[in-house]
């Protein structure tokens, strides 16, 4: 797993290598330092030799100077490339989301897509730099280390060579009995955050239902559970520090019992005694921050797991090698179409079942249907914003699987039920339909749209920016900019999936006229929940449980769809005949 | 500046409460603990010098040394040693009681307290931010608690009795060695300084690449819809480049602080070795307690750079320590209310309290002089002149008055901002008005208690807000202890039963992130079963069937009116449809109510409702 997060270092492989070189380096000079240091008391001081004192200590202090400009060196190698790894790993992540179907959208939710963009990438990053930093330090740091003791005494280094493998194995254990524990309490964070969560949002729910206490005894468990377990892991790791200190004392120790035998014997000096105690220190914890960085390493685990997951998910949807580049008109012909969710457990539940439609270009065509009808899901097989399960849809006599996606998408402009709108000005929204449109471009489709009125009335006219989401716009004034936004795309087929339920009627029937008018040839596809929004379409069909109820136009559906009737009535009842 | 400064130290008073609060004595342990852990460090390093000069040196040259006081010193020092491992222990393992039982407690305090602000906090706060409270601020809080407090307490000991050390060898030494010190600080400052200065740059740069990812997530269908993939790829890449530039800047400085800060150590020490090689050659100074001094050097510069690298987190700890302390000391809801609601019957033509559901309701007044009366519910709304704004220069709503009669059917029409919301949230005190100009059954509504009241109101909103769990405990919301049968009959009545059936696992389908997988009618079907089994005295259902086909809502009105029938209901609706059968329907334009009466009666006025209702005017 890690090889293939690896891959991504990419232009910041030459910062990646050079940091454990230079921290190779300053080891050395790490390494250097304490022996030079144990020159100056055992010859300089002890001889009061002061030009000798002055001779080390130059040499120690452009030994210091180096350690400092390899270990500035090191850390910004480290710097550039971890924040440089980070940086590819986002890109990647978002790249590829770019070219995620709707089913692969539909997997992650957008709140766990933008977690694995910015939470987890944070903690494969502080692994990566631990990897490039401490985790070339630590052996090499003991392996210089080691080498001094050897040099000053074989016999002292075998107190090492038993204590290395035991305090190891002892840091190693821990860290393995913690790590279970805080996976733990990982989940048990992410339940607590959810609990508050959804707290907050739905704090008027829990307000106006007088569940506070009901509430606080939700987060009182998973409170408490979050205390139990990470005290559980942490009392685990409470022996890290103690373990520590109890073999390093002991090897102090022994080296002490040991060496002044040595001493005595004539076979080692007073200050090399000092030294060797020096090198222990470094040699056991350089151990400790291996420790660490294994810990670090197993939690960045699930996080590399999760970014993975985003970066090898397969688009679902692709060309074909051979595709077709131009729509040829904006008939649309669905052939015995069936679909179904992939993520449907059940075999059988389609949400469409056995439609056949044909349709001319030019047509004006009403869709209705009541909740979960699945009217979405038939609009949404035109662009190929998912592929049908069963039979097929054709656009211009093609089949939409053999055009290239984008001249399909590019043809056929579609406004969303959940529209959005992005931050920035009213024409920077409008250009997501064509790049390069000028001014008088989008005036003509905001007229087009019924927008150009209110959008005039504005302080900065085109150019007022709009929050995300466009929240500072009501919701009738978003729907009328969305439509411009995708008539600006000059389709050959235009598909409004309930775009129009916060404009009022009046508005409605002029965007409506405009389009009779303005863009007679592009095909119309609109879904509504209003009757008058498709009551002149040139056809209507009837949605009933992903099924075809009932096809034709109003006064033909009056007399022989009941659906149909009945919420042409239950609307217009009491509307002008409403004297009764 | 000093402002900060007082508040820093305010901060780090109202911390050590929550330390010491319920853990003295381990506390004094810990204290004693690190104290013993410190010294026995400290004279680790002396133990050394001590060993050589006055037990090994004098065995040098002897024939038969003689190893026993050796032994014995070893020995004793190995006591000192298990102490010393001891104490470590003790306080590494108490930190975890400390540090977690404090978290547990903050976290419990602050989601406590924030049950009991009013709907304005959570107004003005993006969810994002309150979040953090609760993951990040807490998170560096315990990193503070558990691990900078010890380390950074524990090298000041090792430190302060290092320094004292020095002094009683030679006070010119030490002043050179507070020369480094004073350098040390000058740097860490300078390093430290730019460090956070990019920190915060780099917190900026990801706030707007993750608004960014955040912004085309949620877009990301229209995104595809509209080819538009490789704009934002671009866009994307240049915020991408900027967080990526800051964050190694930021980075780059708290690397090289350590080094610095060791590497100044270094330097110190052969300042210290070459003065003090001339001080012995005049004799001024021992060759023996030079060298002590240099170890002396050592043992205080790696415990300052302990410190240094502590430093940041610190900072940050006492950040976030300042934004969880203003979440608890935000103002409650005002509640001066005394007033309950009481499950009520009739017993000899006397109103008694019952602790059954009777399907009816009395409020339960104490007086003063210690009687109590009760009055039946009866569900009437009154407003007298009300004004009211969110905030205090921007009025929202001026003189409202209304009258709703028991059992009515109130409705509210008008334009997105007209006011219709604001009102229902001033019926059951999401937001108060300062004067007493609200009444519910001829009775102020600041003298009841602020959830009785809410209690005697049930709301559906257009936001449903569902919460992890199944759908049955979803619906199930609405009365905690309702059986199955209960629910299944609430979601029948709002025609919910027939779509839950459908799905794979019933009732006990689990609801994840309010509802992923659920269209927004389903969902506002599921909110209305819940409303109907909590079936409240009083029902407000604020948009509650926008996303609902008109076919549909017809039923679900049928069922909630046969539910509601003879209790009061409010309706807001921006389609007309939902609310022609009202007993009362208002028009709200710009917070006035400009229009009132019935469907028939607003027809025949000709006027706004009427030019909603023929389609001539926008309502949104």
């Amino acid at each position: 797993m890690f090889k293939k997060l690896a891959k991504y270092v990419k232009e910041y492989k030459k910062s990646a290598i050079l940091t454990p070189i230079f921290v190779v380096l300053e080891v050395v000079m790490e390494v250097i330092i304490p022996l030079l240091m144990a020159k100056i008391i055992d010859v300089g001081i002890q001889n009061g030799d002061v030009k000798y004192i002055l001779e080390v200590g130059g040499l120690l202090i452009v030994s210091a100077i180096l350690s400092l400009t390899f270990g500035m060196l090191s850390g910004r190698f480290a710097a550039k490339a971890s924040a440089g790894y980070a940086k590819n790993l986002r890109k990647e992540m978002f790249h590829k989301v770019q070219d995620y179907s709707f089913e692969n959208i539909d997997k992650f939710s957008t709140s766990s897509l933008v977690t694995r963009m910015t939470t987890d990438v944070t903690n494969v990053q502080m692994a990566f730099q631990m990897i490039i930093r401490i985790l070339v330090r630590g052996p090499i740091m003991m392996i210089f280390a080691l080498l001094m003791v050897i040099s000053i005494s074989a016999k002292l280094s075998l107190v090492f060579f038993v204590a290395i493998p035991v305090l190891g194995f002892i840091l190693f254990y821990i860290a393995r009995k913690a790590h279970p524990n805080f996976e733990k309490v990982f989940k048990k964070y992410d339940k607590l955050n959810r609990v508050v969560q959804e707290n907050v949002s739905a704090i008027r729910v829990v307000k106006a239902y007088v569940r506070e206490d009901h509430e606080k005894e939700k987060f009182k468990e998973v409170n408490g559970e979050v205390y139990s377990y990470f005290k559980k892991a942490e009392k685990i790791i409470a022996f890290n520090g103690p373990v520590m200190q109890f073999t390093i004392y002991t090897c102090i120790l022994l080296i002490s019992w040991i060496g002044s035998q040595l001493i005595v014997g004539g076979e080692m000096g007073t200050g090399q005694l000092s030294s060797i105690i020096t090198y222990a220190w470094q040699i056991l914890s350089s151990l400790m921050m291996l420790s660490f960085v294994f810990v670090m390493i197993i939690m960045a685990q699930s996080s590399a797991e999760r970014i993975l997951e985003v970066i090898e998910e397969e688009p679902t949807l692709k060309n074909k090698e051979k595709t077709v580049k131009e729509v040829k008109d904006g008939s649309i012909k669905f052939e015995n179409v069936s679909f179904r969710y992939s993520d449907e457990q059940d075999e059988n539940a389609y949400a469409l079942e056995n439609i056949n439609l044909d349709i001319k270009q030019g047509e004006t065509i009403g869709i209705i249907g009541g909740t979960g009808s699945s009217k979405s899901t038939l609009v949404q097989l035109i662009p190929r914003l998912y592929d049908v399960t069963k039979g097929s849809v054709k656009v211009g006599g093609v089949d939409v699987r053999d055009y290239d996606i984008e001249s399909l998408r590019d043809e056929v402009a579609m406004v969303l039920q959940k529209n959005v709108l992005f931050s920035g000005t009213i024409a920077e929204n409008l250009r997501w339909g064509k790049k390069d449109a000028d001014q008088e471009e989008l005036e003509e489709v905001c007229k087009l749209a019924q927008a150009d009125g209110f959008i005039k009335e504005f302080p900065s006219k085109y150019d007022t920016v709009l929050d995300q989401g466009g929240t500072n716009v009501s919701g009738g004034q978003k729907q009328r900019i969305c439509i411009a936004r995708a008539i600006l795309k000059q389709p050959k087929i235009l598909i409004l999936d309930d775009s129009t339920s916060a404009v009022d009627t009046k508005t409605d029937s002029l965007i409506r006229k405009a389009f009779r008018e303005k863009i007679p040839n592009t095909t119309k596809i609109i879904i509504a929940q209003r009757v008058s929004s498709i009551e002149d379409a040139d056809k209507i069909i009837v949605l009933n449980e992903g099924k075809i109820d009932g096809i034709g136009t109003s006064e033909e559906l009056l007399k022989t769809n009941e659906i149909y009737r009945e919420v042409y009535e239950s609307q217009t009842k009491g509307g002008d005949e409403d004297a009764e | 500046m000093q402002n900060k400064k007082t508040g820093k130290a305010k901060t780090i008073k109202r911390l050590l409460k929550y330390v010491t609060k319920g853990y003295k004595f381990q506390l004094v342990v810990v204290l004693v603990s690190i104290i013993i852990s410190a010294l026995v460090g400290v004279l680790g390093v002396q133990f050394i010098k001590y060993l050589i000069d006055d037990f090994i040196t004098p065995l040098l040259g002897e024939q038969n040394p003689d190893f026993t006081a050796l032994l014995n010193v070893i020995m004793a020092m190995g006591v000192i040693y298990l102490v010393g491992v001891i104490a470590t222990y003790t306080y590494n393992r108490l930190m975890v009681n400390i540090s977690q039982g404090v978290l547990n407690k903050i976290r419990g305090e602050m989601f406590d307290h924030m049950q009991k602000l009013p709907i304005r906090y959570f107004d003005s706060r993006s969810h994002g931010e309150i979040m953090s409270t609760y993951t990040n601020d807490v998170d560096t809080l315990r990193q503070m608690l558990s691990q900078s407090i010890p380390q950074v307490f524990s090298a000041c000991i090792s430190m302060i009795s290092v320094l004292v050390a020095m002094f009683a060898t030679n006070i010119y030494l030490t002043l050179v060695v507070l020369a480094m010190v004073v350098l040390m600080v000058f740097v860490s400052k300078y390093l430290g300084g730019n460090s956070s200065r990019f920190f915060v740059k780099q917190q900026e740069d990801i706030g707007k690449v993750n608004g960014y990812i955040e912004e085309m997530m949620e877009g990301q269908k229209v995104v595809k819809v509209f080819n538009y993939e490789e704009q934002s790829k671009k866009r994307f890449d240049d915020l991408n480049e900027q967080l990526c530039d800051s964050m190694t800047k930021a980075n780059m400085y708290a690397n090289i602080l350590m080094p610095c800060i060791m590497n100044i150590g270094n330097i110190g020490y052969v300042l210290v070795a070459v003065i003090g090689g001339i001080l012995s050659v005049n004799g001024i100074l021992t060759i023996g307690s030079i060298a002590a001094f240099l170890q002396y050097v050592k043992a205080f510069t790696n415990p300052l750079g302990q410190v240094s690298q502590q430093m940041n987190s610190i900072i940050m700890a006492l950040a976030g320590a300042e934004r969880i302390f203003d979440l608890l000391d935000e103002d409650v809801e005002p509640d001066e209310g005394y007033v309950t609601l009481v499950n009520a019957k009739m017993e000899n033509g006397k109103i008694v309290e019952s602790k059954e559901r009777t399907g009816m309701w009395a409020w339960k007044h104490p007086h003063k002089d210690g009687r109590i009366t009760y009055t039946r519910l009866r569900g009437q709304v009154e407003f007298e002149n009300v004004q009211f704004g969110y905030e205090e220069h921007k009025r929202i709503l001026h003189d409202i008055s209304l009258s709703a009669k028991e059992g009515q059917k109130v409705s509210f029409v008008g334009a997105t901002g007209a006011g219709k919301t604001t009102i229902t949230n001033l019926i059951n005190r999401f937001y108060d008005i300062q004067e007493e100009k609200i009444r519910k059954d001829k009775r102020n509504i600041r003298k009841i208690k602020k959830d009785d009241l809410r209690r005697s109101l049930g709301m559906v909103l257009q936001d449903t807000s569902l919460f992890t769990g199944t759908i049955k405990d979803n619906i199930r919301y609405g009365k905690l202890d309702a059986t199955d049968k209960e629910v299944i009959e609430a979601a029948k009545l709002s025609n919910a039963d027939k779509f839950i059936r459908h799905l794979p696992h019933g009732y006990d389908t689990m609801i994840t992130g309010n509802g992923e997988g659920l269209s927004q009618g389903q969902r506002q079907l599921l909110s209305i079963a819940r409303a109907a089994l909590n079936n409240p005295p009083v029902l407000i259902l604020d948009e509650a069937t926008s996303s609902i086909d008109t076919r549909t809502e017809k039923i679900v009105q049928d069922g909630m009116d046969k539910l509601m029938k003879g209790r009061t209901v409010f309706v807001i609706a921006h389609r007309l449809s939902t609310i022609k059968n009202s007993d009362l329907i208002m028009v709200l334009e710009h917070g006035r109510i400009i229009e009132r009466g019935n469907h028939n009666e607003l027809i025949a006025q000709k006027g706004t409702y009427y030019g909603l209702y023929t389609g001539a005017i926008e309502i949104d």
